[in-house]
């Protein structure tokens, strides 16, 4: 075991070398694409065995990932944003073929309008395709979270491809100590991939991914891929176990930071969940019973270790780094539905958006909403969902738009 | 591998591999053209299907294959090809799978993806060298769905989206053309109504390695308004009359395999099929009739024969 300063996106790479992965259909995108350069170079120098293919397109790339997958082979593949979505019509598509492989996606936020810079609208995208979804907070967990991600997808009763999401620049381009297991201990967690009977051999024709007519067939097949993505959440717990008895590091599906007396828990996922923790620990020390609580698993979405963590408490603020138009924020939504009704749920669930497209949440602000958690729980009412936005933002907004208006003016005047 | 040779008509494959009763119209011409391939192609093959027609063949639980199929989606068959191709690469490569056991990658799409959705993936895959074998079953416009038109239907066609009296204005995308530019181990144009001269170039298309790309015109008597008997005339005509021109692209040159003598005029093969009906009655439509031949003769004009 070596321990060493990975970026997110070198952690990423090193988990597919680990996993010994045999194919790499590639396209590149910022802030994705060193995970790519990162393996071609380990491939060209024949560091690692394996074969790359540069696609036209991530369309192409999902389609050539599955493909292979279908083939037999172990598969990895990366992309982001629009090229998550480019490729969306092949995301849910190979889901169904029930062909495992990872898929790493570095998150960047969503035109329009266009930035390069992290939120979690690319991979919420991607929610209910089928992919099972693994939400990373640090580097070292980007790597291990490949490792664990093949274990989970290749399980028998799971067999759906992962994507480990990462956040761009904050895990992506940022260096972590992290420790690289030693490929012995890797291959005792994870055996080689068995495609059972998903593969094309000449002595065993087989049709894959056809056509059904008529909704029964159809229904048989998607409630299947869903029990199989269902199945996932003890397979998970199993896999999250074996990683800690080897590796000694835990990752549990859901993670719960200082929650043992909390009385109001932060819910968020990725990255920032590290601010939240620093701001946990200060709130502590002035005396708050306070907590976090970070599902690492999103599909399948681990609704009975959420509702086992926040059984008791009194107010849950849940801090959403995307935004479903017209609606608000997609983890509040989620964690109402698996919180309704249930006697032991918490009676307050407060919403808030923030962090979109790279934004950054302040330690102020992480007071400010666990104030105003607080104030909800005394209330018996939550507030509506906000916008973590302040009012120096807006100012520095609003020269921009005087900026725009000022040189608009200046060019209609030249006519 | 080896070529096999296919000198005249008896020397066709006599059993035939294809099965039968497929969801596809009486007297497709994209069946005939499948069925003769097949043949030659065998089942040691694992066809990429594209969104059209065709993947009407694999309905869970049945299919006309010996082999193996894959539907992947409209616009990425090309894609699917190379993860499959490269797969089992892979697993030769390591020796993780014995050669008896490899499989020849056939890419079979309708001209919908071929000439539009899915040419940017073709066009990655010649690229990229891939060895596969590209199948296009071109009845001349968005068959599965109505027969709208797409970019590989003729000018002047009558489509579900061009009904005008003059029918369709644009013209017919040169994907031969296209293909060839890329500099592919061989493209190839077919007809199931000439059924050697297809042996022969599957079979050439067999025994070479990367990129071979074959269009099948399929006459469809649905899309193209015509009894399904007539099929195979139909087909012999576009022939004759130098509408659909025979010929393969190989080793950088372009050789026409059938030089029709004489060449019949073009309206012997139009006037056979509604969706061009309307060339004909209430009046002739000359000054149509007179640009789609001299289409055609300026094409034959540039070929040495």
């Amino acid at each position: 075991m070596t321990r060493r300063l990975l970026t997110g996106n070198a952690a990423a790479a090193w988990g597919a070398r680990l996993a010994e992965v045999d194919y790499v259909p590639a396209f590149p995108i910022t802030p994705q694409t060193e995970i790519i350069e990162t393996l071609a170079a380990w491939l060209d120098a024949g560091e690692m065995p394996g074969r790359m293919v540069t696609l036209e397109s991530e369309h192409s790339m999902i389609t050539a990932a599955g493909a292979a997958a279908a083939t037999g082979v172990r598969v990895f593949s990366a992309t982001s944003s629009q090229g998550l979505l480019y490729g969306m019509e092949m995301v849910y598509t190979v889901a169904g073929w029930r062909a495992p492989f990872v898929l790493i996606n570095v998150s960047r936020g969503l035109a329009s309008p266009l930035t390069l810079e992290s939120d979690h609208d690319d991979i919420l995208a991607a929610r209910d395709s089928g992919f099972l979804q693994i939400h990373c907070s640090t580097c070292q967990e980007v790597l291990d979270s490949v490792l664990l991600a093949y274990r989970l997808g290749e399980d028998q009763r799971v067999r759906l491809p992962v994507i480990v999401n990462l956040d761009g620049f904050y895990l992506s381009f940022t260096r972590e100590p992290v420790e690289i297991p030693d490929p012995q201990a890797v291959s005792g967690f994870l055996p080689d991939f068995d495609p059972e009977t998903t593969r094309f051999r000449a002595s065993a024709p087989a049709s894959q991914a056809v056509a059904v007519l008529g909704g029964s067939p159809y229904s048989y097949f998607r409630y299947e891929t869903h029990l199989g993505a269902l199945n996932a959440v003890a397979v998970y717990e199993e896999a999250a176990a074996a990683f800690s008895e080897t590796f000694g590091r835990s990752h549990p599906a859901v993670e719960a930071y200082r929650c043992d007396d909390a009385e109001i828990v932060f819910v968020m996922i990725g990255s920032f969940a590290t601010k939240a923790k620093q701001a946990v620990d200060r709130l502590r020390d002035a005396g708050w019973a306070i907590g976090l609580v970070r599902p690492r698993l999103l599909r399948p979405f681990p609704s009975g270790q959420l509702l086992a963590v926040l059984a008791g408490r009194q107010g849950v603020a849940v801090i959403d780094q995307n935004i479903s138009m017209g609606k608000g924020g997609v983890l509040h939504t989620e964690l109402a539905s698996a919180l309704y009704g249930k006697p032991e749920a918490p009676p307050i669930l407060v919403g808030f958006i923030g962090g979109l497209g790279g934004r950054d949440i302040s330690p102020e602000e992480f007071y400010e909403i666990a104030a105003v958690t607080r104030q909800a729980v005394a209330d018996g009412v939550a507030p509506e969902p906000r916008l973590l936005y302040t009012h120096d933002e807006l100012r520095e907004m609003r020269k921009l738009q005087a900026i725009a208006h000022t040189e608009r003016n200046e060019l209609e005047s030249d006519r | 591998m080896t070529e096999r040779i296919f000198k005249r008509m008896k020397d066709l494959p006599s059993t035939h591999l294809l099965g039968t009763g497929t969801p596809m119209c009486a007297g497709c011409g994209g069946l005939e053209a499948l069925h003769e391939i097949y043949d030659v192609l065998g089942p040691r093959t694992v066809f990429i299907n594209a969104a059209g027609c065709m993947t009407l063949l694999s309905v869970y639980p049945f299919t006309p294959f010996r082999g193996s199929w894959l539907y992947t989606a409209m616009a990425s068959a090309p894609a699917g090809a190379q993860g499959v191709r490269d797969g089992l690469d892979i697993l030769l490569e390591q020796k993780r799978m014995p050669p008896e056991e490899d499989l020849e990658v056939v890419v079979l799409t309708g001209d919908g993806a071929a000439y539009g959705m899915g040419l940017s993936a073709t066009s990655g895959a010649i690229e990229r060298g891939l060895d596969f074998l590209y199948i296009c079953y071109d009845n001349e416009g968005y068959g599965n769905t109505g027969q709208q038109f797409s970019a590989a239907t003729p000018h002047a066609a009558k489509t579900a989206t061009s009904g005008g009296p003059a029918g369709f204005r644009g013209y017919k995308k040169d994907l031969f053309a296209i293909w060839a530019a890329h500099q592919p181990a061989y493209v190839a144009t077919v007809i199931g109504a000439e059924p050697l001269d297809l042996a022969q170039k599957i079979a050439r298309a067999k025994s070479l390695e990367g990129p071979r790309l074959i269009i099948a015109l399929a006459p469809c008597p649905t899309g193209w308004d015509y009894e399904p008997r007539e099929s195979v005339d139909i087909g012999r005509l576009a022939v004759k009359t130098g509408a659909w021109p025979l010929k393969e692209y190989v080793d950088g040159k372009v050789v026409h395999t059938r030089i029709p003598h004489p060449r019949l005029p073009v309206e012997e093969y139009l006037k056979k099929q509604g969706r061009f009906a309307h060339l004909f009655s209430p009046v002739r439509n000359e000054a149509l009739l007179a640009e789609i031949q001299e289409r055609v003769d300026a094409y034959w004009a540039g070929v040495d024969e």
